[in-house]
């Protein structure tokens, strides 16, 4: 089979997978060092939310108090209409969109358009500061309710306890992207990176989606459950 | 195999100290950094050494020595534990060998992330500090023991409740924030910045036990991270993840429906890999040391690595038999004891390949060989005795007494600890030039190897007669009889005694530093790339103008037809220096085309 291989090209499928993983000086081709250095912390962070999502469901379970009904906790009435679970919707919707926003400014920083790349991630980084925003809106609205970490008028005290260190945990990671967005497009804008390819948006980007599928959990987990 | 198409390996941008600062202080080279990481972790190691000497004092002359309360022995055991398995062994074998060797045996200028690395030790540091800020809150440290369980961890009555425990969780924290610096950059680097000819089938078997622990360490590290978090609110904002309802003190506190077995869970998912976290290296090192000084290639070199790949896989699922007296439910118990009975597959297939590197050798025995061998009889006995404890029915009697006590100290406090006295005595030449005294070094080995059995083995017997391992003193308890309390005397002597001959071994350390005989650039005869430097202690960027090109593994030592014994990796194939058949090393390493081949075409 190796014969037939041209000398110099990389053999498509797994045999190829294999020729990587064994070859010399990179096991990971034309990956820059930084993009493999984000990957593997995206791993490891994936390990810290599973363990804290795998604890809320424990507790959750251990506890001998009914846990509250999420959809009415996180319900809002607008215009006099009772919606279910309508901000954290519209949180979600915005954190999605801003997943589109960076993909356009990794495909626009590859092309090399500066402006077009910085103000893309700059809109990204608007749309997380609005979802954390909101995120302090909906905890201004259950402390005002009496919830606390140690406590719960509606149920389990564990509830408050899980909400606040979970959406908690991930509103830093959001914050932090944010600035690391924001310092990002701003250099791309200074044209710091004229010499490096400009992968560092794809590397900020990888960050970026990790927080918004790991929100997709902590959705799917905590509010729709 | 097929080709893939060379790439240069990027030119790190060197970050080229000038100032006496910027050199020792707030230095970027992994060569420093890894100095530094290894003297933080042997400092720290002797307060717990320390710590450790005072528990035999009670425990020998109980009520003798009255500045050891029960109070104070608790703070011991528990900061002797906790400083041992996370601030000296894990920092030291990755911290320091880790940064050390990875980017000199792989043929790197440097880490990928030199300014990361620069802040993993920083932060390092900070957790020590707010580690040993404990002993200065009001209240001490705390006396939890090193596994930290709640409820009782942060309740009034336990050693350290107030403040203690919060500095030992926030020290933690940050030990984990400053390894997964470090983590990202070996990693990193191991995957992405080999030297030409350099596959991952050619790496030295260290690389290999120190890239697959940090992996562990990547993955397991968050459950500690999650669960010194959650323990944190318990203990300060008033949450309940793990306190259920209770009443402490004749009072009803304001807890209710956690679950202390979730903090079990998780810190056993950290704490079981933890423990090849710091034994892989050590296997990884012993191997290199084996084959080094008994001028054999070492025995199975692809079956050690899968070894070493596979026990890191199986270490997470084995957490659960740290748990058996937990009260899970018992079919967990029969699931974790057939996984532990497996990873004893590997385990002794890696003994059996040390024995047989050594078998027919050309053995030399000198200081760093005789602590490999120490290491190999050390690891056997610790490793026995651990199939005792693994299974449930024979753990349940078992668990709580001595006997756990002297395996654990037998298979991850001893053994781990010969090969970083191996490994100090065989890299000290590299780090700093000059040799290690030789006659210092053999008896620092005897007594130190002697008198680790003359503590451990005889709490083998401690353990089958039911002496319950952590108490404070044993008078009043009739089952135990008088031939216990003089047995730990004697233990209690044997410990000081080897206590006391670290001090022999720090001298060493100061003055060969001075006077030691001038080492050159491979005393040992090493093939390795760390051996084949153009200046002894290498100097900054390690090579010099061009990277080093590797023509074959790691251990063509003794080669039929080679001129010398040794055949360095950078050495190109010729009449005088052959390389292994190619059934030996799963490629044709003559073959440019192969895929471990030289890259002269590129």
């Amino acid at each position: 089979m190796a014969t037939a291989v041209i000398a110099g090209a990389r053999p498509p499928g797994w045999s190829g997978v294999e020729a990587d993983w064994a070859s010399d000086q990179r096991t990971f081709k034309n990956v820059p060092w930084g993009k493999a250095m984000m990957w593997i912390f995206l791993l490891s962070d994936t390990f810290v939310f599973s363990c804290f999502l795998i604890s809320y469901m424990t507790v959750r379970m251990t506890t001998t108090i009914p846990w509250p009904d999420t959809s009415e906790v996180f319900a809002l009435t607008i215009a006099g209409h009772h919606l279910p679970l309508i901000l954290i919707a519209i949180m979600t919707f915005i954190l999605i969109s801003s997943s589109g926003t960076m993909a356009l400014a990794v495909n626009y920083g590859y092309r090399r358009n500066r402006k077009v790349t910085a103000a893309l991630m700059a809109i990204t980084a608007l749309l997380g500061a609005s979802f954390v925003g909101m995120q302090a809106f909906e905890w201004t609205k259950l402390i005002s309710e009496g919830v606390r970490p140690w406590s719960n008028p509606m149920g389990a005290p564990q509830f408050g306890a899980s909400f606040f260190m979970i959406t908690g945990f991930h509103g830093l990671h959001v914050t932090i992207g944010v600035i690391y967005l924001l310092t990002v497009a701003f250099k791309v804008l200074r044209g710091d990176y004229e010499n490096t390819d400009y992968r560092i948006v794809e590397i900020t980007g990888l960050y970026w989606h990790f927080v918004d599928l790991v929100w997709v959990f902590i959705f799917a987990l905590f509010y729709l459950w | 195999m097929v080709y893939v198409p060379p790439q240069e390996v990027e030119d790190v941008h060197l970050h080229d100290p000038d100032t006496f600062m910027t050199k020792y202080i707030w230095s970027q080279d992994h060569k420093v950094i890894a100095v530094q990481y290894s003297l933080t972790a042997i400092a720290v190691g002797l307060v717990a050494l320390v710590l450790s000497l005072m528990m035999r004092l009670q425990l020998g002359w109980p009520g003798v020595f009255d500045f050891i309360d029960p109070e104070s022995y608790y703070q011991f055991v528990t900061m002797h534990g906790m400083i041992m398995v996370i601030y000296l062994l894990t920092a030291l074998f990755l911290g320091g060998f880790g940064n050390y060797l990875i980017p000199l045996m792989l043929g790197a200028r440097d880490m990928v992330f030199p300014f990361l690395n620069m802040l993993s030790y920083w932060v390092y540091l900070l957790s020590v500090i707010v580690l040993m800020s404990s002993y200065f809150v009001p209240g001490g440290p705390t006396g939890a023991g090193w596994t930290l369980y709640p409820p009782q961890a942060i309740l009034q009555g336990t050693p350290g409740a107030d403040w203690g425990i919060v500095t030992m969780l926030a020290s933690l924290a940050l030990f984990i924030v400053a390894f997964t610096m470090g983590g990202l950059n070996y990693v990193t680097t191991v995957l992405q910045a080999r030297t030409r000819g350099m596959t991952l089938m050619r790496m030295p078997l260290s690389i290999w036990g120190i890239f697959v622990a940090t992996i562990l360490g990547l993955l397991a590290f968050p459950a500690l991270l999650v669960s010194a978090v959650m323990l944190l609110l318990d203990k300060l904002v008033g949450t309940s993840f793990f306190m259920p309802a209770i009443v402490s003190m004749g009072e009803q506190l304001d807890y209710s429906g956690g679950s202390p077995i979730l903090f079990q869970h998780l810190f056993w998912f950290f704490g079981h890999p933890e423990v090849y976290i710091v034994a892989l290296p050590a296997f990884g090192l012993v191997s290199d040391l084996l084959s080094t000084h008994a001028r054999k290639n070492i025995f199975g070199y692809r079956m050690m690595v899968w070894a070493i790949v596979a026990i890191g896989g199986l270490s997470f699922v084995v957490w659960a038999h740290h748990m058996y007296v937990s009260g899970m439910n018992p079919y967990f118990g029969f699931f974790f004891a057939t996984t532990t009975l497996i990873i004893a597959v590997p385990t002794a297939l890696k003994v059996y390949n040390w024995t047989l590197t050594l078998w027919r050798g050309n053995i030399r025995l000198n200081v760093p060989m005789l602590f490999a061998i120490g290491f190999i009889v050390t690891f056997t006995n610790g490793g026995l005795t651990g199939l005792f404890l693994g299974n449930v029915i024979v753990d349940i009697p078992l668990s709580d007494t001595y006997f756990v006590v002297a395996h654990f100290h037998m298979v991850m406090g001893v053994s781990p600890i010969m090969v970083v006295f191996g490994s100090i005595y065989h890299w000290y030449p590299k780090v700093t030039g000059r040799m290690l005294d030789d006659r210092l070094g053999r008896f620092h080995f005897w007594v130190t190897f002697l008198g680790t059995y003359a503590i451990y083995f005889p709490m083998h017997y401690l353990g089958f007669i039911g002496v319950p391992r952590r108490y404070y003193a044993y008078e009043d308890f009739d089952f135990i009889p008088e031939s216990a309390i003089t047995l730990n005397e004697n233990i209690s002597i044997a410990a000081l005694v080897v206590g006391a001959v670290q001090l022999v071994f720090l001298y060493n350390l100061v003055i060969s530093y001075r006077r030691g005989k001038l080492a050159g650039s491979n005393p040992w005869e090493a093939t390795t790339l760390e051996w084949q430097t153009p200046q002894t202690p290498p100097a900054h960027g390690n090579w010099g103008d061009t990277l080093p090109v590797v023509y074959r593994w790691a251990y063509d030592y003794s080669v039929p037809g080679a001129a010398k014994d040794f055949l360095p990796q950078n050495q190109p194939p010729s009449d005088d220096a052959p390389v292994q058949e190619e059934d030996n090393l799963g490629f044709d390493s003559t073959d440019p085309a192969s895929g471990g081949g030289t890259r002269e075409d590129a």
